[in-house]
């Protein structure tokens, strides 16, 4: 018989994925709908010689996060909107110190404390536009429980390739469901490291151009000393307030994200390729929406999905790939104000035919709502 | 306690010189301003206790205290206004064998990350955390914060701060912190031995140092010069032994100074340590 | 032939509707089928109704919540009054008696699953004996199937309890459904 694995929650399956990538330091404060992500962590850290600690807030969770990931290890915390929007100037700490991190957000429905056990997909501007000043960071968003696995260890790799925080933006309903998955075998599934300094310690400068804009990272307690700091710094990490400095290095720490586009944005398409009407999903809709194509299909209606497995930076080709072939693209997402359909717009300009299917009432976006919409 | 007669009597033996950077100075900050002869205290300890570039991390806050890993050569992180002991945390949750120290003002160690500040303490991490207490806000120019009197003059109290003044120490003290101390730059020999003490001792270790902010507190409150300001200084602190014997009355508007508070209770990571080794049955 | 079944346990909170769930799950993922479970939270984690979904699929199971099931258990009488009309739309409706009150109808079958367990000493184990019945009367698992997922999560006296209570839920759909 074929090995279905075993039932796993997402909430779980993220914790898991974040120990197969080998992160050992955990660091938050509990808030629903992602609790399960620090009991699992509060269980298994012990064991494994790691990290579980439970902090005084985000504010704090996402400071102790930042600090620990310097000492060279892999670290990560989990909360919901209220705690994001707190984690968000340190997050800016950590883009301004290009230290990685991963940072779970599973969405819940609100504004405030909302309806607390409901699920949303509404910050998906708080996670990119959150902070001040000029940034970028990357938002991955699972649809299922195998991908709140997979795209966790994903999430932990392009953290270490680009020194940057990575946002799983995971949602209730991912996050609170179970299904069969098999854990890969280790080595089975990539994983990688941040690139280490070699040669003169003396010269070493933890934020100097490199190919691709990723400087190599040190550790606290190795003999490449590393100065971090949030004000602007040089390529030394010491204060700097050239003009020319800032430039540069505001340039190389967005510029990376251009470098490593190919990387980074992901996306998958079910049924896309002929489809006259697309859906542009993301998450757990996503699996609503491929059900509302099937039926179409079944109407002899050529519907297919563009699911956005990078949510951030914008899969912008493959929108306007799919996106300008297709007569209508439909943009099921459960908030109020359409924040993927505004992006979906951008790309495909005020004349395409993009339709907003919302659901903001903490209910779950069904095929029959979808269907019902267009 | 015996107390020096000059505010920057030099040591022959340590100098702290190692862990200065290279051509940064003269530094920053305001002359008669206390942060100075507070980082050559603190670094003098270092070198006294054979504290490396290498195993030595630097945390700040944000504030012209804040400013000071900008002239050293360990490893340093500066962080976010209030945030440097959350930061710390983490740091020395994750490795252990790192000595890291904490430098913040009042405004980010009580005002704005007062909560980070009793839960350091409380945990009992095993940081040094050394706080410029200059009674007001430097950096943003002098407006008041947690730690300011009742009733003094700063750019955001005009008639008189309408609000009362924070004890750092005893909000360390009954948060559970092993080692609280307080001194000033008046009192650079004492200073500089309880910077030693602080840093040697495991758990958090809390240093208070009662500053002077000529260029913003001294010249709203009638002490535009550093020397005013630390003869004020002298005149509101009293060893602790003394502070002990005195009524409540006539410890209004006084502060002890020396070791206030001196426990040895496990520190976090060796209490998570028991709780690893009671997760793994060994 | 590919198999699908969508089903839809639902009481109050602390009926242990939610275990049952994914003891289902469990049960199907070791029969070689992909699962998927769901669950509806109030707004707090005590009290209030508690509601669990689980589709069973030979095949990927695309929208993950049930549209129409195909088999419901009703707990409670706020749990019978929501999924009652499935039974018109062709489910196995199965209800406490306990709770609810006896109805006559297509697809409705009643059984005092609390009761039951109240006299074999545990009302805890209800929904197992519930888990036991429905099974039994709907076939989409096999007994032994649930009696693995049974004894892979619960050890000594527990899983005694556990299984005799299966049982017994097994042994009461077999009468029920007995040929008159
Ligand atoms: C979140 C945030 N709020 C406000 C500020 C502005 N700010 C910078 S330093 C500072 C106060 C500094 O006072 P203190 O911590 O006592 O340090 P000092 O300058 O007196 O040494 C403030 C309010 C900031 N940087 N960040
Ligand atoms: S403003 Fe005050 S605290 Fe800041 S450097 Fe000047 S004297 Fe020191």
């Amino acid at each position: 018989m074929k090995n279905h694995g075993r039932l796993l929650q997402g909430n779980e399956a993220m914790a898991q994925g974040a120990l197969y990538a080998g992160a050992r330091f955990y660091a938050g404060y509990p808030i629903t709908p992602s609790s399960e992500i620090a009991q699992e962590c509060s269980r298994v850290m012990p064991k494994l010689g790691g990290v579980y600690m439970q902090m005084e807030d985000e504010i704090a969770s996402m400071a102790a996060i930042i600090g620990a990931s310097l000492t060279g290890a892999k670290t990560f915390t989990a909360t919901s909107g209220p705690g994001f929007s707190l984690m968000q100037e340190n997050l800016g700490l950590a883009i301004m110190g290009e230290v990685p991190c991963v940072v779970m957000n599973v969405q819940r429905s609100g504004p405030s404390t909302g309806l607390a056990t409901k699920p949303a997909q509404a910050d998906i501007m708080q996670i990119r536009w959150g902070r001040h000043g000029d940034q970028e960071l990357i938002a991955l968003s699972p649809s299922s429980v195998a991908e709140c696995f997979s795209l966790t260890v994903e999430a932990f790799n392009l953290a270490e390739m680009l020194r940057t925080p990575v946002v799983i933006a995971a949602d209730e309903i991912v996050a609170h469901m179970r299904e069969n998955i098999v854990i890969p075998e280790p080595g089975e599934i990539p994983v990688i490291d941040r690139a280490k300094p070699t040669g003169d310690p003396a010269a070493y400068r933890p934020f100097a151009p490199a190919p691709h804009g990723v400087p190599p990272m040190s550790a606290y307690g190795s003999e490449y000393i590393m100065h971090v700091s949030s004000s602007m710094h040089g390529p030394d990490g010491y204060s700097n307030n050239s003009p020319d400095n800032a430039a540069r290095q505001i340039a190389r720490k967005n510029g990376k994200f251009e470098h490593h586009r190919a990387d980074i944005v992901k996306t998958k398409a079910f049924d896309a390729d002929d489809a006259e009407v697309l859906f542009v999903a993301f998450g757990a809709v996503t699996r609503a929406a491929r059900a509302a194509a099937a039926k179409l299909r079944a109407n002899g209606v050529k519907a297919g999905v563009l699911q956005l497995v990078t949510v951030w930076p914008f899969p912008t080709e493959a929108v306007a790939e799919l996106g300008s072939r297709a007569k209508t693209v439909v943009v099921p997402e459960m908030n109020y104000h359409g924040q993927i359909a505004g992006e979906v717009k951008k790309v495909l300009g005020a004349d395409a035919d993009v339709r907003r299917v919302n659901g903001w009432n903490g209910q779950i976006i069904t095929p029959r709502d979808i269907l019902k919409a267009i | 306690m015996t107390c020096a007669t000059k505010p920057c009597a030099t040591a022959p033996y340590a100098t702290g010189q190692q862990y200065l950077k290279d051509g940064v100075l003269p530094h920053m900050w305001c002359p008669g301003c206390g942060i100075g002869v507070m980082l050559r205290a603190c670094l003098r300890s270092f070198e006294e206790l054979g504290y490396t570039n290498q195993d030595t991390v630097v945390v700040t806050g944000i504030g012209c205290t804040g400013k000071l890993d900008d002239y050293l050569v360990t490893h340093a992180l500066h962080t976010t206004h209030g945030r440097a002991l959350a930061c710390a945390t983490g740091i020395k949750a994750a490795k252990d064998d790192l000595h890291v120290v904490v430098f913040m003002g009042d405004g980010d160690s009580v005002t704005i990350g007062g909560n980070h500040f009793v839960h350091a303490a409380r945990r009992n991490m095993d940081l040094t955390a050394i706080v410029i207490n200059n009674f007001n806000f430097g950096m943003t120019g002098g407006q008041f914060s947690g730690t300011t009197f009742n009733g003094a003059i700063t750019q955001t109290s005009a008639y008189g701060n309408p609000e009362r003044q924070l004890d750092i120490c005893a909000l360390a003290e009954v948060a559970g912190a092993n080692f609280v101390a307080r001194s000033t730059p008046w009192h650079v020999d004492d200073l500089t031995a309880l910077i030693g003490e602080a840093l040697s001792r495991k758990g958090f270790s809390l240093v208070e140092v009662l500053s002077p902010c000529p260029t913003h507190f001294g010249s709203n409150n009638k002490m535009k010069k550093g020397t005013e300001m630390l003869a004020w200084l002298q005149e509101k602190t009293v060893p602790v032994d003394v502070w002990r014997t005195m009524s409540p009355e006539a410890r209004t508007g006084v502060f002890p100074i020396g070791r206030l508070v001196d426990r040895n209770e496990p520190d976090f990571n060796a209490r998570y340590r028991e709780v690893g080794a009671r997760a793994t049955g060994n | 032939m590919s198999r699908r079944s969508e089903i839809v346990l639902a009481g109050s909170g602390g009926q242990g509707v939610l275990l049952s769930g994914t003891l289902l799950a469990e049960a199907a993922i070791l029969e070689g089928a992909n699962v998927v479970q769901t669950v509806s939270y109030g707004i707090a984690t005590r009290g209030g109704t508690s509601m669990t979904e689980v589709i069973v699929d030979d095949g990927e199971i695309v929208f993950q919540q049930v549209e129409k099931p195909d088999v419901v258990l009703a707990m409670s009488p706020e749990a019978m009054k929501t999924y009652e009309a499935s039974a018109g739309e062709g489910a196995l409706v199965l209800y406490d008696t306990t709770f609810v009150e006896e109805r006559q109808g297509k697809n409705l079958a009643g059984f005092p699953f609390t009761d039951t367990a109240a006299k074999m000493g545990n009302v805890g184990l209800a929904n197992i004996i519930a888990l036991g019945f429905l099974c039994a009367a709907s076939g989409v698992l096999t007994q032994d199937a649930l009696e693995t997922a049974i004894s892979e999560r619960f050890s000594d006296k527990k899983r005694d309890a556990n299984l005799a209570a299966l049982r017994a839920g097994a042994a009461a759909a077999a009468s029920v459904f007995a040929p008159a």
